[in-house]
């Protein structure tokens, strides 16, 4: 198992080196120059341009470049922002914890709906509910992020004022950070409301980032159950007088749960990557919409560091779903 | 009394192209410490005419029957509930493939405890007891350490044990044995069916054998019900079936045995089971039989009275003199 798990790690290394090169490569090809974009509409001299040029290292060739920026990030230096000045990776964890602690409430909120109701529609297939269910999935999946927000922030943010509109706290509240998420500083701050207030703000952006893995696991769930429900040891669970409960919940999804994992795993890595749309939606601060707005600033060093966090985020993800599958089922245990 | 009765059952499926029926008014009987056989090809019918009798049969068969009775409960009008403590507990059933019958997510010896669980009212402790015993009925050695493995890492031989191990774990009085010894070489084949009767003779209970092999039958079973394309055609004490089958397709399967073939050709049967579509008129066995006339093909023959084995035929094969057909 540990031997796995190292030699796993050792293939972090290639993806490593490339994600480095692409999101080196990828800000370069795009047209625009940082300088010029950090002078804003007052412009500046050719003088002052052509120091900045020096100081960023842009007169060099690019190979020395990336070798530069390679060798800073084997040293643990991702460098500073060219806007804010401030190292990326201060930039990162401080923008991370909101993304994650959504992310994390999103695929919760996925898979606890999600799964059960894949599992019922898988069992009572045909019958109206796995109709009802399926169609609603389809819808869910293809429905325009933007537009469900809006729909849902209409309804229950400006008609019933449930919930607030945007952002991650109400402004009665301060306190400091501890752990960068919201759920846990509020309840350590002490503030009586700090905590509603968290999840009252966590519960839109939550359903909003949370629908489409929510059809995707549905769906999912119910094609490993049909597969799984037709198998001989189902009929042998059956035969020994179990609840159906049992024959389905345990029986039957343990078997299913390989292909389910590993779509909730897939739904993780590009939560994590940074929900744009719903960060946008919701001013939520957190790291999808920070590397949009560095792309348009043609901030080289966030655009390239927090390329590279994320995909080690999610190459973490994946790691973690490979060694779950054995967990499951014993069959593809690695030894 | 006997132990469970089945009168006239039909089972149909319902498929894109109609109604398919795959077992047409079968009669089953057994005694208490019976051992019946049930042989005939694959789709006759015999799999779906017992899993029909446990209840597992999927939601697009439909069953009927005019009796359906295990120890004069009436299993037709059984709830869930009331049939879930029925079965697994007094009916038990081993199927054909021990490999893919297991759960593969969990050790063997969770399967088995899951069992007695769900039945009997044993601790934890007394569970793990009761499981090393029956590891230990079906010779399965080092049970300790056997009930911790997964099936995968069994042999199917094994497997089986455990699958036998698990199904009289509660003490069934009847055991239902689906094809048992198919997917297994022929070594094991004969040491599963020695541990079956075994087990029968000493815990007395009930048991029917589902196979398609004669020399399996000759072997173990006491009596033997005849299937034919989801229709019972014979039903005699075993020694009585080998001497004097009363109905052609018997007979012929029978002459088709190695052991009894005469010529250098094994004799074999002609034409395959009718399916959906080709079901004869009359007799479902007069395309393939060499005894059939007119009458066979256009009327559906009478079930013969106990003494010609309950032969479904018009001209039944060695009948004493004094008997009279129907």
């Amino acid at each position: 198992m540990l031997r796995y798990i190292l030699a796993r790690l050792i293939t972090f290394v290639p993806t490593f080196v490339g994600v480095t090169l692409i999101s080196f490569a990828f800000i370069r090809v795009l047209p625009g120059d940082p300088i010029i974009v950090m002078a804003g509409e007052r412009g500046m001299t050719q003088e002052r341009y052509d120091e900045l040029v020096q100081r960023f290292g842009f007169d060099q060739p690019l190979y020395l470049q990336f070798w530069d920026y390679l060798t800073g990030v084997v040293q643990g230096d991702l460098g500073r922002s060219f806007i804010t000045n401030r190292p990326v990776w201060d930039e990162f964890f401080t923008l991370f914890p909101a993304t994650l602690e959504l992310s994390i409430c999103a695929i919760i909120f996925a898979t606890l709906i999600g799964l059960p109701a894949g599992v019922i529609a898988a069992v009572y297939r045909g019958k109206f509910f796995d109709r009802a269910l399926m169609s609603t999935a389809l819808v869910g999946y293809s429905m325009p992020i933007f537009w469900w927000a809006l729909l849902l922030i209409i309804v229950f943010s400006g008609n019933l004022g449930w919930t607030p509109v945007s952002g991650r706290m109400s402004l009665m509240y301060f306190f400091d950070d501890v752990t960068g998420f919201m759920l846990i500083d509020s309840l350590l701050s002490g503030q009586a409301g700090a905590f509603t207030s968290a999840v009252q703000h966590l519960i839109l952006p939550t359903i909003v980032l949370g629908t489409i893995p929510l059809a995707v696991i549905a769906r999912q769930t119910r094609s490993a159950m049909l597969e799984v429900l037709s198998e001989d040891y189902i009929r042998t669970a059956r035969a020994k007088g179990l609840r159906p409960a049992r024959v389905n919940g345990l029986h039957a999804l343990r078997n299913a749960m390989i292909p389910v994992v590993t779509v909730i795993g897939l739904s993780v890595g590009t939560l994590l990557a940074g929900a744009i749309l719903t960060e946008t939606i919701f001013s939520w601060p957190g790291i999808g919409k920070w590397m949009v707005d560095s792309i348009f600033r043609r901030d080289y060093p966030v655009v390239q560091g927090g390329l590279l966090l994320i995909a080690l985020m999610v190459m973490i993800v994946n790691l973690t779903v490979d060694l779950l599958y054995g967990l499951i089922n014993p069959k593809i245990r690695k030894r | 009394m006997a132990l469970l009765t089945i009168r006239n059952l039909t089972v149909e499926f319902a498929t894109a192209s109609g109604a398919f029926r795959a077992v047409d008014s079968v009669d089953v009987d057994i005694d208490r410490g019976e051992i019946l056989a049930i042989v005939g090809e694959s789709g006759s019918g015999k799999s779906v005419s017992m899993l029909a009798t446990m209840g597992l049969l999927p939601w697009t068969a439909t069953i009927t029957a005019e009796r359906m009775e295990f120890d004069g409960t009436d299993l037709r009008s059984l709830s869930g509930p009331a049939r879930r403590r029925l079965i697994g507990k007094d009916i038990a059933m081993i199927f054909q493939e021990p490999m893919s019958s297991l759960n593969p997510c969990f050790t063997v010896g969770f399967q088995i405890r899951e069992a007695l669980k769900q039945h009997l009212d044993l601790d934890k402790k007394g569970r793990q007891a009761r499981a090393v015993e029956l590891f230990e009925m079906v010779g399965i050695p080092d049970p300790e350490r056997r009930l911790k493995a997964f099936p995968h890492q069994l042999s199917g031989g094994m497997n089986q044990r455990v699958m036998i191990a698990m199904a009289i774990a509660c003490k069934p009085r009847l055991l239902i044995a689906d094809e048992p010894t198919t997917a297994l070489d022929v070594t094991i084949q004969a040491q599963i069916l020695d541990l079956l009767t075994d087990l029968q003779k000493e815990t007395g209970m009930a048991l029917i054998l589902i196979t398609h092999d004669m020399g399996v039958v000759a072997e173990t079973a006491e009596r033997v019900a005849v299937q034919y394309a989801g229709q019972k055609v014979e039903d005699q004490p075993v020694t009585d079936l080998f001497a004097r089958p009363h109905h052609p397709y018997t007979a012929a399967l029978l002459a088709a045995l190695p052991e009894r073939a005469t010529e250098r050709r094994l004799p074999t049967i002609p034409g395959v089971v009718p399916g959906q579509h080709d079901k004869p008129v009359g007799c479902l066995f007069s395309p393939r039989c060499k005894f059939a006339d007119e009458r066979c093909r256009q009327v559906p023959p009478p079930v013969q009275p106990p003494a010609i084995g309950f032969a479904r035929c018009h001209y039944p094969l060695n009948v004493p003199a004094e008997v009279e057909t129907a």
